[in-house]
């Protein structure tokens, strides 16, 4: 199966360990990875903060990008998330409303893509230690993923997974809410964090890096001892 | 009071949200309590999305046929002895019901809880004609002698605890029991029951109006509403005129959709309805009724993309998942309507100009959305609510502006992407230690003063792949 990585520009720049996880996890299990060099960013940050014109600049660039491409995959909801919303925001345009639903059509997260189109549950991966998941908003309430995480880190040998507290609620990132708002949005990472140290758990796992970052960046400004990865890394591990 | 209920700048209003750990707690325990009683109607019914489904079909029929069904219903209202009022505006509103209450030269008015009465201000109006008002629903009555607003449009007094409770009864009723609720409503039961007695005007709000038969329809579960519209001989209610169903059926399903988003409950405790007066032959009834129908400002959503917003049932799902309003309060948001729908309906009601943070107090994380009962798109209209305020009412940040062309121009140019995130890791390194950046300069400063942000990689994704690919080509 042919598989156009969709980076995110994220995982691009700050946390590019998330993309060669990607990237080995899909050709172990068979496909054939691509990267079209001409993707940059979903667009989210401009679309998001009110800015409609300049991210359909972005979205655009994104549409171009991967016009050939059979599927596309990325490493977080959010960002996936916004990929389908493209058919909502280009209807009824005559030149890109066809290239919208296009790209929307054949995007999916790498959770999603590996359950629900490969059909894979197990992939044989081994990682020792107790997880907690956080489920990010975009990837649950935009992408209605719900079960493939859980039902992926389950099959990891040596997973001990527990659940997190009030898990459903919104870690307080939302892009440049978290800037703007940041006072609120620090009570809602403060109210993560601690949500996380009621597991016990050592590793944070969650499906979108900038969730992550928020609530690992705060747990390491509290001097809390909890690692956060990418579920890619879970499960592009084995000892 | 108005729709505005603070001249506080915004971030004060958030800083004292924030700063209130009483307030915090007890919202955090009724949103626990408020979250798993939804889930578990919704679970029990098996088929919720369904349910939503024709929530929404209901809502966006009569929406739609909105002039033909207020007509329906005033001729039906009319046809019952009732007067039918629309008031183009508040002002309008309360000018009409002062004029009764003048004229029936009444001293003491009761009132049922509703939220389109303080969104017009109409303890005020009638304190003007000299007429004493008495809120009867128990959270209401408990701000009423506290001085204190709602911060809850379902659950009033949801920001105060049973000790706080206590000390107001205390202060200002002369109350000597414990902070046991039981006693506590006991005691209101009492005092109320004087009230009722006592009163000569009743007014109501009204959950929804029935087109089909003029009735107007209160869901309580302290039996309120039955004891206003009960005692007093004079009834006047006041509804938002997008509170309107066809016929009863509909008046079912969706009674039915709130009390279960609402609150957790299959059934709410009354449903009390009051079609007209009393006529010949009829044993029951006021002698005199009035319905004032209130647009202010609902009629200009009608037809524009946010005319679902005209949906909301005013159940308030939409809040008690909301994670912003469970930090902050219903204060902070300076609208008698909080939470999401709140961010969405005051800009629309009262303008942009007193409200323009509302639609950023949202991480877009899409819970209201999801629980709403009649699926309002709320976190798609925040969304558009910022859309506006950038582009039609110019009042977005310069500095943001200007990132948001830089953005632009880097996201549709793959190589000054490439470039800039090459970049990205030199450019912050002298923030950067051990990996990390713990003050940060321009946008990363707001990230900052709460958490961590890792220096970029030391590579990007796209060179490592880069080399990857020579690497195999050799
Ligand atoms: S917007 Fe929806 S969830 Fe919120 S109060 Fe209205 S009906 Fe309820």
């Amino acid at each position: 199966m042919k598989v156009s990585l969709f980076i995110t520009c994220m995982c691009d720049i700050i946390t590019s360990n998330v993309g060669k996880d990607t990237v080995e996890l899909l050709e172990r299990l068979g496909c054939e990875v691509d990267f079209p060099d001409a993707q940059t960013c979903c667009g989210q940050p401009a679309f998001t903060s009110g800015y409609l014109e300049e991210s359909k600049k972005a979205m655009k660039q994104m549409m171009r990008a991967f016009k050939d491409s059979e599927f596309v995959v990325g490493p977080s909801g959010s960002c996936v998330g916004m990929l389908r919303e493209y058919p909502k925001i280009f209807a009824g345009d005559p030149e890109w409303e066809k290239e919208a639903n296009n790209l929307a059509a054949k995007s999916y997260e790498i959770t999603q893509f590996l359950v629900d189109v490969l059909g894979v549950t197990d992939i044989g991966s081994t990682f020792k230690g107790k997880v907690t998941y956080h489920p990010s908003c975009h990837m649950t309430r935009i992408l209605g993923i719900r079960d493939a995480p859980y039902t992926l880190l389950k099959h990891v040998q040596g997973v001990d997974l527990i659940e997190l507290p009030i898990k459903e609620d919104c870690c307080g990132f939302g892009g440049t809410f978290a800037v703007k708002n940041s006072v609120i949005s620090g009570e809602m990472v403060k109210e993560k964090s601690l949500h996380v140290s009621e597991t016990g758990a050592e590793y944070l796992v969650g499906g979108d890096m900038a969730c992550l970052l928020n609530i690992g960046g705060r747990m390491t400004r509290e001097g809390k001892n909890v690692k956060i990865a990418h579920i890619t890394e879970i499960l592009n591990h084995h000892q | 009071m108005s729709i505005k209920i603070s001249n506080a700048p915004y971030n004060e209003r958030v800083q004292e949200g924030v700063k209130n750990d009483f307030m915090r707690k007890a919202v955090a325990s009724a949103q626990g309590r408020f979250r798993s009683g939804r889930q578990k109607q919704a679970d029990e019914l098996g088929n919720w999305e369904d349910w939503r489904t024709l929530g929404e079909e209901i809502r966006t029929h009569t929406l739609r046929n909105i002039d033909y069904y207020l007509e329906i219903l005033s001729e039906n209202v009319s046809k019952r002895g009732g007067n039918v009022f629309f008031a183009k505006t508040a002002e309008e509103a309360n000018e009409y019901i002062q004029h009764i209450i003048k004229k029936k030269n009444a001293k003491k008015v009761v009132k049922s809880k509703s939220m389109v009465t303080e969104e017009i201000g109409l303890n005020d109006a009638l304190a003007e004609v000299g007429a004493e008002v008495v809120e009867s629903d128990l959270g209401e009555w408990i701000l009423q002698l506290d001085e204190d607003l709602p911060s809850h449009i379902v659950t009033p007094a949801l920001h105060k605890n049973k000790e706080q409770v206590r000390e107001t009864f205390a202060v200002k009723k002369g109350y000597e029991q414990s902070d046991k609720p039981e006693e506590l409503a006991s005691f209101a039961r009492q005092q109320l029951r004087q009230e009722f007695l006592a009163a000569d005007v009743g007014i109501t709000g009204c959950n929804f109006a029935v087109a089909e038969s003029g009735a107007v329809t209160f869901v309580t579960n302290e039996g309120n509403a039955r004891m206003v519209t009960t005692i007093p001989d004079t009834q006047i209610s006041v509804m938002g005129m997008e509170r309107i169903v066809p016929t009863w059926e509909e008046l079912d399903i969706l009674v039915s959709l709130l009390t279960r988003a609402a609150v957790g409950q299959k059934l709410t405790s009354y449903i009390t309805s009051i079609t007209g007066t009393r006529l010949e032959g009829e044993s029951d009834g006021p002698e005199e009724y009035h319905l004032v129908i209130v647009d202010n400002g609902r009629s200009k959503i009608l037809g524009t993309e946010f005319q679902s917003a005209l949906h909301c049932i005013r159940c308030a799902a939409c809040i008690n998942v909301c994670p912003v309003y469970r930090h902050v309060g219903g204060h902070a948001y300076g609208s008698i309507y909080p939470g999401p729908i709140g961010a969405v309906i005051t800009p629309l009601l009262d303008g942009y100009e007193d409200h323009k943070e509302l639609p950023y107090a949202s991480s877009l994380c899409g819970a209201c959305t999801e629980v709403c009962p009649v699926k309002i798109p709320l976190h798609e209209q925040l969304i558009r609510h910022r859309q506006i305020i950038v582009e039609r009412e110019n009042k977005g940040n310069k500095m943001e502006k200007l990132a948001m062309k830089g953005f632009a121009k880097w996201a549709s140019s793959p190589a000054a992407y490439k470039l800039s995130a090459a970049a990205a890791r030199p450019a912050l390194q002298p923030w950067s230690k051990n990996e990390m950046i713990k003050s940060g300069p321009g946008p990363l400063k707001g990230w900052t003063i709460n958490r961590d942000f890792p220096a970029p990689a030391k590579q990007t994704f796209r060179s490592w792949y880069k080399n990857r690919q020579k690497g195999r080509e050799v």
